[in-house]
């Protein structure tokens, strides 16, 4: 038994693709059966509704990430494009602009921000990362200087109904029906076409990817328009959801993506994930904020659950995969002629 | 010549030592001993467990079983740190190098000259490389970074650095494979002398030739076993290969009779500011033509350019009488051209995807539906050409770094003879695999001409070229300096037009 | 480069010492560029506005600058191996917390910083263990590491909060006086940052970071010690932070859970700006202190010539942006001369 253990662990040290997307999805649903059983006020429909409702920013932002982290890149700006989008939303809203006008704008605005990001890293070669930082001060600042301190509240109210409420008396947002269609998109294009195919291989070697004639440059820069795209809409939603367009908004949305993605168990080297395991880390964080304040466990004490779940979820599989390895190790040893002193 | 006598005490030497890598038995119960003063040659195919074996000697793998013997004595390595204080230098296939630091600090990382207090004497570390480049007899300047050396400059700040610390045990992997004829023959200079002071050397290389040249005694493996250790004074190449292989080899080079046809690749003036300059040339169908040339003078760049992984500046290329557009190896894919490039590890495998969906790389068109992919038709192809290939597998879902370079290499083939080519460009086609699949490569080169495919043949293997191509181009510091037909190729004439010593009117305008 | 043998060889070392130079003009320049910017920048501020550069104006400037460079040093260390350090910030809140709290009962100063730069130290060994034994990405551990670090902050201040008047006057004095117009708190970075420099640069550990961030593989096959060399970095780095966290403490005596909240994100620009390469094995700590001073004084010089303070963090990402962008144009620029270079030797070899 030992063995085959064994062997299934070198293998999977080996195939890099853990199976760590299965964990967290059991993991995921471990912790919802536990919840509707022992937490109160857990199961009732209300609650749910706000808990997919307060994920809901995280999840849309987090299905372009994915595709963007699996082929190598990151994008740290999201947070500050959704408040960006948020502010010029605000700001056009003020201006006496129809918000079926403005709705369009803030999402080319995101394209926009997305562009910039893909040319700067495709054309110039810079580091995602390094370009990223730089473009998340700047869009922040640029929603600073456009919407200064105020904050705008007064949206059509069919809006925030569709932002905040959810369908009948279901745990239904509305918003999670969009979601529900882009996650599906997501999914397809990942893992059964050829643009999810050639992300995994830019990940995995870029410089092989080219050479197999693969448009490295051109997927990437329509990954991060993607990403751009989304997360301007994350912006809209939020403002609608929380009924407040502000310079702020989402500040550091782009680390509890990033948290939730890599949790799910997508490799930041690139090359390695799943959507499925993205969108279950995305929501186990989700549910586990949901409950520790549902048990009155402060919001200060959640912040360290997320940073130990997240260095946990990096740690353990390259601690299973050592210890596979000397397992694997001794098994061998155990074989040949020479007595096993002989190796010390 | 001086043959130790064989009860002398090794210098270094391994007795009885395996070693796994999970299920993969690298080494099996290997013994080796080197002695002061020899050059000794470790032989054997890809994957016969000669790079454990150096690792082994060099602290970084740890033997499972087995015991590492210095001057007699079992020792062990805790890691390279103590090989190296215990004179072992080891000159790895690829460099490695700290690009940011200069090259004397490269040579003397963690062992810099002192001053009081333990700072570092900067000014003695410049003169102590300064002094090891005069007396290696090189003109490297101590202050260059590392960025931008050539290979063989490289490798020769690897020597500096073993020198460095006076080694008694030099290490040598396959140190000449990116040398050129005139680098190889220094190199060898160093090394006798070396050996002449008392090192003892240990020399690995594909070239047979070079391991009758430098070395007076041979150990080969084969499939992680010890075969044979002897002196190689009454061996021949063919008693050699024999012991790496196993068996007699068929003919090397199956070269066929084909029938030339239109022209397939046409080049037109290409040119590539700085790197290559007006280039022309074309492949008819039928036919291999080889490119010859000294490393770096040019040859896998014009592939790449042909590609399109690379822009041109200037010139055209036209596959099948259709034009190319510049940096676009779609483009390329899709008028015909294929290109199976120099480095299989980095540029033709992505190392951590399996067999079937490297291969599934080059077939989207192929293999999708309605924009979705189909694994059924992804699996059938990469199966149809892996078996027709006979790559060696246990599944076409294993990770195809797992595999030896010879099969890897034969998954390169399969995933671009899988799109069809009508012009196959296939750079360095053998480097550094075995003898028998080398011998299998050629045969399929072969027989993909007969078919009817213009084959373009880039390979630092002379012999090869000789044996397989058609007509020979041989480049020279960035220009075609002569196009020499089958019947007239030799060692030679090609060697004469590689160096730049053939008349300049050859040159192809 | 070097493709034939003999007749050549005369030729490469002048060849390879033009490169150099150039190469190294451009390195020499990049710390260069951030100070004439800088001066001109604070120039151009001084003409519009004559009050700038006042005796307390340039004390104000050294002040803000000198936390920001403290972190910003030890941040450039990690940055030279090639990793990270995300959690700067958190590590900066915590130890001024527990300095200042230290302090409330009625601790001494000089224990106080200590204590706030063992705290930093020890943020730093968790980091660079976790890094190192681990073989995770430093981004990733760190981006863990600044939440768990926030967090523990968070429960253990809750809502308290130290004030200046809760401090022993002296260690206040020491946040705000100077020699002239010179902060004792700027000279003390200035040691620190001149001593981190000269270990780097003449101490063979110190010259093994830039090995490392080179290239790791190499370095372990050269025998250098990269785990504990990955250590030392990130104790560096950490107690260089909770050093900062001391005299955020000082300088402005208020200390709560939110401190040093996002301040990662300003010490990485600054480093980058300075001119450590992400990838590792280059630049220096210098540069990283004068990105950081730059960074803080645009937020002087924003006010001083009437600009509103909402441009700061925009001006910011921006030159972010531009730093990295000219960098990489001037690589690319390098690059492409060197190759034209090489043509012209070769083709003048053909004559």
């Amino acid at each position: 038994m030992t063995d085959t253990t064994t062997k299934a662990t070198a293998r999977r040290g080996l195939g890099g693709a853990v199976r760590w997307d299965t964990a967290v999805g059991a993991l995921f649903v471990v912790l919802l059966l536990c919840s509707f059983s022992f937490v109160d006020n857990f199961g009732n429909a209300l609650n749910v509704s706000f808990l997919i409702g307060n994920t809901l920013p995280i999840a849309l932002i987090a299905l372009p990430m994915t595709l963007l982290v699996v082929s190598g890149e990151v994008d740290l700006s999201v947070g500050s494009t959704a408040g960006l989008s948020g502010a010029v939303m605000g700001a056009l809203w003020n201006e006496g602009m129809s918000i079926e006008t403005i709705i369009p704008l803030c999402l080319l605005l995101g394209v926009v921000c997305g562009l910039i990001n893909g040319l700067l890293v495709t054309r110039l070669g810079l580091p995602s990362l390094a370009v990223t930082i730089g473009t998340m001060a700047a869009y922040r600042g640029i929603a600073q200087i456009i919407l200064g301190s105020d904050s705008v509240t007064d949206f059509p109210s069919q809006y925030l109904d569709f932002g905040a409420g959810r369908i009948g008396d279901t745990f239904i947002p509305y918003a999670a029906l969009p979601f529900l269609v882009l996650l599906a998109i997501a999914v397809v294009v990942l893992h059964a076409t050829p643009v999810g195919r050639s992300l995994f291989a830019i990940g995995a070697s870029e410089e092989a990817a080219r050479f197999a004639g693969i448009r490295v440059k051109r997927l990437k820069l329509s990954m991060f328009v993607t990403t751009g795209l989304l997360s301007a809409l994350t912006g809209v939603f939020w403002a609608l959801h929380y009924a407040s367009a502000r310079y702020d908004n989402a500040t550091g949305l782009e680390l509890s993506v990033i948290a939730a993605v890599l949790l799910g168990g997508i490799d930041f080297d690139g090359g390695k994930g799943t959507l499925g395991g993205a969108i279950a880390g995305v929501f186990l964080l989700g549910t586990l904020q949901n409950v520790m304040s549902l048990l009155n466990v402060s919001a200060q004490s959640q912040i360290v659950v997320t940073g130990v779940l997240l260095v946990v979820s990096v740690l353990a599989p390259r601690v299973g995969r050592q210890i596979a390895q000397s397992r694997a190790r001794r098994k061998a040893t155990a074989v040949p002629l020479r007595p096993p002193a002989a190796t010390s | 010549m001086t043959q130790p006598e064989p009860d002398a005490t090794p210098v270094l030497a391994l007795e009885e030592v395996s070693k796994s890598f999970g299920a993969v038995r690298a080494l099996r119960g290997v013994s080796l001993r080197l002695y002061a003063g020899e050059a000794h040659a470790l032989a054997g195919e890809n994957g016969a467990g000669k790079s454990t074996l150096i690792k082994a000697l060099a602290g970084v793998h740890r033997p499972d079983t087995g015991t590492v013997l210095l001057d007699g004595s079992p020792v062990e390595f805790h890691g390279p740190a103590d090989a190296r204080d215990a004179g072992v230098a080891v000159i790895y296939q690829e460099p490695t190098l700290f690009p940011d630091l200069s090259v004397a600090e490269n040579i003397f990382v963690g062992r810099q000259p002192t001053r009081s207090f333990g700072r570092v004497d900067h000014r003695a570390v410049k003169q102590a490389a300064a002094d090891l480049f005069a007396r290696l007899g090189v003109d490297l300047d101590p202050e260059q970074p590392a960025r931008g050396l050539s290979i063989a400059d490289q490798q020769l700040v690897e020597i500096a650095k073993a020198l460095s610390f006076d080694a008694r045990v030099l290490i040598m992997d396959e140190p000449t494979a990116a040398l050129t004829g005139s680098e190889v023959s220094r190199l060898f200079g160093v090394v006798r002398t070396l050996r002449e002071q008392g090192a003892a050397v240990l020399f690995i290389s594909h070239r047979l030739e070079e391991i009758f040249e430098l070395c007076q005694r041979v150990t080969t493996l084969r499939d992680g076993t010890w075969i044979s250790s002897e002196p190689l004074a009454g061996l021949t190449e063919d008693d050699l290969v024999r012991r790496m292989v196993g068996r007699d080899l068929d003919e090397l080079y199956p070269k066929q009779e084909t029938e030339t046809g239109e022209a397939a690749l046409t080049v037109r003036r290409l040119t590539r500011e700085g790197v290559f300059t007006d280039v022309s040339f074309e492949v008819r169908r039928g036919e291999i033509v080889g490119l010859a040339g000294l490393v770096g003078a040019g040859r896998s760049e014009v592939a790449r350019a042909v590609f399109g992984v690379d822009r041109w500046d200037g010139g055209e290329v036209e596959v099948l009488g259709r034009k190319l557009k510049p940096g676009a190896p779609s483009l390329a894919m899709a008028a015909g051209l294929a290109l199976v490039p120099e480095d299989r590890r980095a540029q033709g495998l992505v190392m951590d995807m399996s067999i079937e969906r490297n291969i599934g790389l080059t077939g989207f068109a192929e293999t999708t539906r309605a924009g979705l992919m189909n694994r059924r038709a992804e699996r059938d192809r990469a199966v149809d050409w892996a078996v027709k290939l006979q790559v060696k597998y246990a599944r076409l879902a294993d990770v195809v770094g797992t595999l030896s370079g010879g099969n890897q290499q034969k998954v390169v083939l399969a995933k671009w003879l899988a799109t069809a080519p009508q012009v196959l460009i296939v750079d360095e086609p053998t480097r550094g695999i075995d003898v028998g699949t080398k011998a299998e490569v050629h045969r399929l080169l072969s027989s993909l001409a007969a078919e009817g495919v213009a084959v373009l043949m880039i390979s630092s293997d002379l012999p090869e070229i000789l044996g397989m191509a058609d007509r020979v181009l041989v480049m020279h510091e960035g220009r075609l300096a002569a196009e020499i037909p089958r019947a007239e190729a030799t060692e030679e004439t090609v060697m004469a037009a590689a160096t730049g010593r053939a008349a300049r009117g050859r040159d192809a305008a | 480069m070097t493709t034939t043998a003999e007749p050549v060889r005369s030729a490469p070392a002048s060849r390879a010492a033009g490169a150099r130079t150039l190469i190294d003009k451009m390195f020499k320049a990049r710390e260069l560029a951030v100070l004439a910017v800088l001066v001109v920048m604070l120039g151009t501020t001084q003409i519009y506005n004559g009050e700038f550069l006042s005796e307390q104006g340039i004390k104000d400037l050294l002040l803000n600058a000198t936390i920001l460079a403290l972190v910003a040093t030890g941040q450039a260390v990690v940055v030279i191996t090639r990793n990270v350090d995300l959690s700067v910030g958190s590590v900066l809140g915590i130890s001024a917390f527990a300095a200042g709290n230290y302090l409330n009962g009625g601790g001494s100063p000089l224990l106080a910083v200590l204590l706030a730069v063992a705290l930093g130290a020890l943020f730093g060994l968790l980091n660079g263990a976790l890094v190192s034994l681990g073989k995770v990405p430093a981004l990733v551990v760190t981006l863990g590491t600044l939440y768990i670090i926030r967090g523990i902050d968070s429960i253990w201040v809750g809502s308290r909060q130290i004030t200046a008047d809760a401090l022993p006057e002296g260690f206040v004095g020491f946040g705000h006086d100077g020699i002239w117009a010179v902060p004792y708190l700027a000279l003390l970075a200035l040691v620190v940052l001149l001593a981190v420099g000269y270990y780097l640069r003449s101490y063979r550990s110190g010259r093994d970071l830039y090995a490392l961030g080179s290239s790791p593989e190499a370095a372990r096959l050269a025998g250098v010690p990269v785990r504990g060399r990955i250590m030392t970095a990130y104790v560096l780095c950490g107690a260089l932070a909770g050093l900062a966290g001391a005299l955020y403490l000082a300088r402005f005596g208020n200390v709560d859970s939110a401190t040093g909240n996002g301040y990662e994100l300003t010490v990485v620009s600054a480093v980058v700006v300075g001119g450590v390469a992400f990838t590792g094995g280059s630049g220096s700590v210098y540069g990283a202190a004068l990105g950081a001073v730059l960074l803080t004084s645009i937020n002087s010089v924003l006010p001083a010539i009437g600009v509103s303070s909402v441009w700061v963090t925009a001006i910011n990402g921006i030159l972010l942006l531009l730093a990295i962008a000219v960098d990489r144009i001037l690589a690319l620029r390098v690059a492409a001369v060197l190759r034209k270079k090489a043509a012209q030797m070769r083709s003048a070899r053909h004559d």
